[in-house]
């Protein structure tokens, strides 16, 4: 800087830069590459969504919408949480219509931290979390949980890390990026001490419509945990939408009330395009979710039994699109397997150490990519494991 | 006929994947063995339920293999004791033809058939298909463009719009 003064915040400036930023840079530049490093669908959004902001704009709704969005979506998504997840909400007092989840979760942290306050971040986690606490002015305190346990969180293990300063856990069920899903007796557990700390659960639940294995259970759905919960969805992934940017937050109404100031100044309302698009996602009904869950459902159990069968070890994620294999096998670290791949095979996968310290030993891969891209993708690493296997 | 699940599953990824899915990848998608795999699979044939693995090809983009397809209406006078099927089993044995469905509405029987030009196809609808005895009328309509194909959208920008690597 020469001596000369630096402008940006100190918490910004303490910031690290996604370690995704570099991969996407190194891939970026190269033809014919297959790309597993994808966090979103290969689905195009259903026409009939599409067609719907198509009608809305030709209509002329071009205006914004009430602050915590179009009383008709608040009302449908009342609705849909309550068949689709058992929970309810007041769509006058409760919900609140954000841009992506990822805003949900900025402007959950920041109606509940003051500075000082700590956040379980329970590890891999979206690479989002960690930082966004810290703008929020509060402190992450990042939990590893281990392979063994197919990255289940243990709740002795969130029970050594709190402090009279922790405020609140956040949750991903099903997880990016390890796929891993936990079952209501597991969620049961965890509820138990956010009731003995009295602590919130902010629960990111966006890929619950992406849920494999048995009956998917949300976090607000334990018994007597609503009024802990902040719940987190959206659109994006189960419904294909990820460029529309279109979420949803979840809260009891004083949570729900300290959100809503900060989105109406901070971002006033979510796009008016977009919400319309999301009412008729709602109201077309389950078949194309459903059309796009079998598809994933069927890639994923192609993809982990290949990588297993390669001798890359994954567990069967329960939900989302992710497989998380082990690459202990290769002597490498999950950085140097990435780049390597990358650079030998043309397949590009996202090492695990982005996500956490307990991702290191692992790569992300997404399945959310045709059964022919896959099955050259499995003959590529199967090529590249050949020539990188230890003796 | 009642199919189990497995049996279900597997024509439902017969469906939406290229006919050329190897039996291994089949079984993994499906989670079940390759052996049931295959069981299942001649199992379906055998019922004929899997009728056959058929490939879409857009013969247009091909020279000297373009072709003219032709949907024709047919109004046919229906028999006593066999209906409509005779008659469409007279039909259906033309090779030209691809397709014979019985309809609801104004006409009776609707048929495509494939020919090399427009002359083939006319001479094959007023020598061959009018002149049936039970054949009331018919209206042929030229396909001019398929747009979309037993599910298959010819013309379709596929590439991948994603950026290469997103958290």
């Amino acid at each position: 800087m020469n001596g000369t003064k630096s402008y940006i915040s100190k918490t910004v400036e303490e910031l690290k830069p996604s370690g995704i930023r570099r991969f996407f840079d190194l891939a970026a530049g190269m033809e014919g590459v297959i790309s597993l490093g994808v966090g979103e669908p290969d689905f195009i959004t259903p026409w009939s969504v599409r067609e719907a902001a198509i009608l809305s704009l030709e209509q002329g709704y071009t205006s914004y919408t009430a602050n915590a969005g179009l009383m008709e979506l608040r009302e449908e998504i009342a609705g849909y949480m309550q068949k689709s997840f058992g929970v309810s909400y007041s769509p006058q007092s409760e919900i609140t219509v954000t841009v992506g989840a990822s805003q949900a979760l900025d402007i959950a942290l920041r109606a509940i931290l003051d500075p000082g306050d700590e956040v379980i971040v329970v590890e891999p986690s979206f690479v989002s979390y960690v930082p966004l606490v810290a703008l929020a002015g509060g402190v992450p305190v990042q939990v590893q949980t281990l392979k063994e346990n197919g990255f289940k969180i243990l709740p002795e293990q969130l029970e050594k890390v709190i402090t009279v300063k922790t405020k609140a856990i956040m949750l991903c069920s099903p997880n990016n990026p390890t796929g891993t899903m936990l079952e209501r007796s597991e969620l049961k557990a965890i509820a138990q001490i956010a009731e003995k700390y009295d602590l919130l659960v902010l629960s990111d639940e966006i890929y619950a419509e992406l849920a494999y294995e048995g009956d998917y259970t949300s976090f607000a759905a334990i018994s007597g945990m609503k009024k802990r919960t902040i719940l987190i969805s959206g659109f994006s992934k189960g419904f294909a939408m990820t460029g529309w940017r279109l979420g949803f937050v979840c809260a009891p109404e004083a949570i729900s009330q300290a959100m809503l100031k900060i989105h109406q100044y901070a971002m006033m309302c979510a796009p008016t395009m977009a919400q319309f698009a999301a009412l008729e996602a709602l109201r077309a009904g389950r078949s194309d979710v459903e059309d796009m869950k079998k598809s994933y459902r069927r890639r994923r159990n192609y993809f982990v039994q290949s990588l297993n069968d390669l001798g890359l070890t994954c567990h069967v994620p329960g939900g989302a699109f992710y497989a998380f294999p082990s690459i202990e096998s290769t002597g490498l670290s999950s950085e140097e397997f990435a780049e390597r791949l990358l650079m030998a095979e043309k397949v590009a996968v996202v090492p695990g150490n982005i996500f956490g310290k307990s991702g290191e030993g692992h790569v992300r891969c997404s399945y959310a990519t045709s059964m022919e891209l896959l099955q050259e993708a499995i003959k590529r690493i199967g090529h590249f494991l050949d020539q990188h296997q230890k003796a | 006929m009642k199919l189990t699940e497995k049996q279900i599953e597997v024509l439902e990824i017969l469906e939406n994947n290229s006919a050329r899915i190897p039996v291994e990848d089949i079984a993994k998608m499906a989670e079940i063995s390759i052996a049931e795999t295959e069981t299942i699979l001649e199992k379906l044939e055998e019922m004929k339920v899997l009728v056959r693995f058929n490939s879409v090809i857009d013969w247009s983009k091909v020279d000297g293999h373009e072709g003219v397809t032709a949907m024709i209406d047919v109004k046919v006078a229906p028999k006593r004791g066999v209906g409509f099927d005779e008659v469409a089993q007279r039909i259906y044995r033309f090779k030209e033809v691809r397709s014979v469905y019985l309809m609801s509405g104004a006409y009776d029987l609707s048929v495509i058939i494939e020919g090399r030009s427009m002359n083939e196809v006319a001479r094959f609808v007023s020598e061959k298909l009018s002149t049936l005895d039970s054949v009331l009328s018919t209206t042929t309509h030229f396909i001019l463009k398929k747009y979309k194909h037993d599910g298959t959208i010819f013309e379709q920008n596929e590439d991948d719009k994603r950026i290469v690597v997103s958290p």
